[in-house]
């Protein structure tokens, strides 16, 4: 069982796509990153917060029937990469969907779910998940 | 920098070893490598060990010092390392040990490979397994190390990289070759329609496109050239040993039909060696998936982008059919996937390929063979060189 500290620390990130844009020059980071791994030392200091755009649509996806413990009362279930229309790359599971209608392409956007939950009396854990865009 | 030599090679047999605990397969592999390069085991001045979750498998930590002392090496009190780089674990201690013999710090390195993975329930391996992508941001969202594989899979197929047969017929390859290798744990060829037909694991992936859940152990003897002559008449030389690294999670890239640290590692490597990817006539490639084998194919400069799904369903890429024969051992696929074993066992069965003495399947007259090991998404990629004497 993890602590509460370690998924406290990241609900900005997995409530509200928060992650962070490099100021010196532009680049986005999803999840948030220290520096910018283009620009190095100069972008140091200048890391911005930013949050990732919900709207987006799907990169790749998957139909996962294997599933860790956890979440195996979700079987089978998607989990998708999807393009944010930042152009950033975010993955996660895709849900409120009918398995055989997802494709590449599809528009979609990001919700506050519930993830999982650490035993039965550890944290429940929230996070972003995808539902399709109407 | 010294030149180094392979001079012994061993393994255990791969499969699932209820009968055989972790200690006790690292010490057979280690001990028939010793006894292959001819030497005792206390002329071993140092020791590598890749081993990617003894900690989660059998609650061990500490594997240096466990195979240091059940080796009998502690009595001299030598050095041992363990090495870890997810499903690269093997490939990256391979790595170590022949830059600790070319820089001249160590002469006679023992390289092993161990995993014990049955020793845990079935949904807890594969929760091991994932912990290799990106824990907060991948496998902590609900994705699987082989729904990442599988989104790789349809993005190729979605860029008409390759086909789902193209695909599946990666996995049809290591089942030919496992049926010819003794120490394999599939000894039987599988059709196409099988792999297509196998119960979905991640779509589009289904069960035989994903390597087994595997115990077994493996090493290698390395020395300087100049000495193996001293110890065997069989010995192959190490034309190259490179590792590339990349991001962690799959999403941090923009192009994810390839692995840019395969790319880097084996441009490195042929240069090191001196040669060209048409130099090379055996490859053992890491097969953790089959989407793996169609992009290592491509990345390691073998076939164009496009080629590689075609050659493996034209059976191109079996021993004695085309320019390159992939995963003579059956790979991971059907040798099996002791997953800190893999990358040392690759190594093993190159170096019998270069001795010709990997009787069945035996790729005539190889000059050079390859290996490429590979942790996570292709996070981390060592491609070595060996070369016939
Ligand atoms: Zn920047």
């Amino acid at each position: 069982m993890s602590s509460v500290a370690r998924a406290w620390r990241e609900y900005p990130g997995k409530y509200n796509l928060e992650g962070t844009r490099c100021g010196n020059c532009g680049m986005i980071f999803f999840p948030g990153r220290d520096f910018c791994p283009k620009c190095r030392r100069d972008s140091i200091g200048k890391m911005e917060k930013y949050r990732v755009r919900k709207d987006g649509e799907v990169f790749s996806f998957s139909i996962i029937h294997d599933a860790p413990a956890c979440n195996s009362f979700l079987k089978p279930y998607a989990v998708a990469m999807v393009k944010t229309g930042d152009g950033v790359l975010v993955e996660g599971q895709l849900v409120d969907v009918e398995l055989d209608k997802i494709s590449i392409g599809m528009p979609v956007r990001a919700v506050l779910r519930k993830l999982d939950e650490d035993g039965a009396s550890g944290v429940i854990h929230y996070g972003f998940k995808f539902v399709p865009a109407l | 920098m010294r030149d180094v030599a392979i001079i012994g090679v061993g393994a255990t047999k791969f499969g699932e070893l209820w009968d055989r605990s972790f200690r006790s397969i690292g010490i057979e592999a280690g001990m028939k490598a010793i006894e292959d390069a001819n030497l005792s085991g206390g002329e071993i001045d140092c020791l590598f060990i890749g081993n990617m979750s003894a900690g989660r498998f059998i609650n061990q930590q500490h594997i240096d010092a466990l195979i240091a002392d059940y080796s009998g090496m502690a009595t001299n009190n030598i050095p041992a390392v363990r090495v870890e780089a997810g499903g690269a674990s093997g490939g990256v201690a391979f790595g170590q040990g022949v830059m600790a013999v070319a820089s001249g710090v160590h002469d006679t390195v023992l390289v092993g490979g161990a995993e014990k993975m049955t020793d845990l329930d079935d949904t807890s391996i594969n929760t091991v397994m994932d912990a290799t992508a990106d824990a907060e941001w991948e496998s902590g969202m609900g994705l699987t190390l082989a729904s990442l594989y599988a989104m790789i899979a349809r993005r190729v197929m979605h860029e008409g990289m390759a086909t789902r047969e193209e695909i599946a017929s990666v996995a049809v390859n290591s089942h030919f070759h496992g049926a010819l290798n003794p120490g394999a744990q599939f000894r039987k060829e599988v059709p196409l329609e099988t792999v297509l037909r196998s119960g979905p694991v991640a779509e589009p992936l289904g069960m035989f496109d994903c390597a087994p859940i595997t115990d077994g152990a493996a090493a290698v003897v390395l020395c300087p050239l100049e000495e193996a002559k001293k110890h065997t008449d069989n010995y192959v030389r190490v034309a190259a040993v490179a590792q590339g690294s990349d991001t962690l999670a799959l999403s941090q890239r923009r192009d994810i039909t390839t692995f840019g640290a395969t790319v880097a590692a084996s441009k490195k490597a042929y240069e090191m060696a001196g040669i060209t990817a048409s130099d090379i006539s055996v490859a053992e490639i890491h097969d953790d998936f089959s989407i793996s084998g169609i992009l290592a194919l491509q990345d390691l400069g073998f076939y164009k982008r496009g080629e590689a799904g075609k050659a493996f369903l034209n059976g191109e890429t079996r021993v004695g059919a085309g320019r390159i024969a992939v995963n003579t051992s059956g790979g991971l696929k059907a040798r099996g996937y002791p997953i800190g074993a893999s990358g040392v066992a690759q190594i093993a069965e190159i170096t019998e390929q270069l001795r010709g003495k990997a009787d069945k399947r035996q790729v005539p007259n190889a000059k050079y063979g390859l290996a490429q090991s590979v942790g996570g998404t292709g996070s981390a990629v060592t491609v070595s060189i060996m070369e016939a004497i």
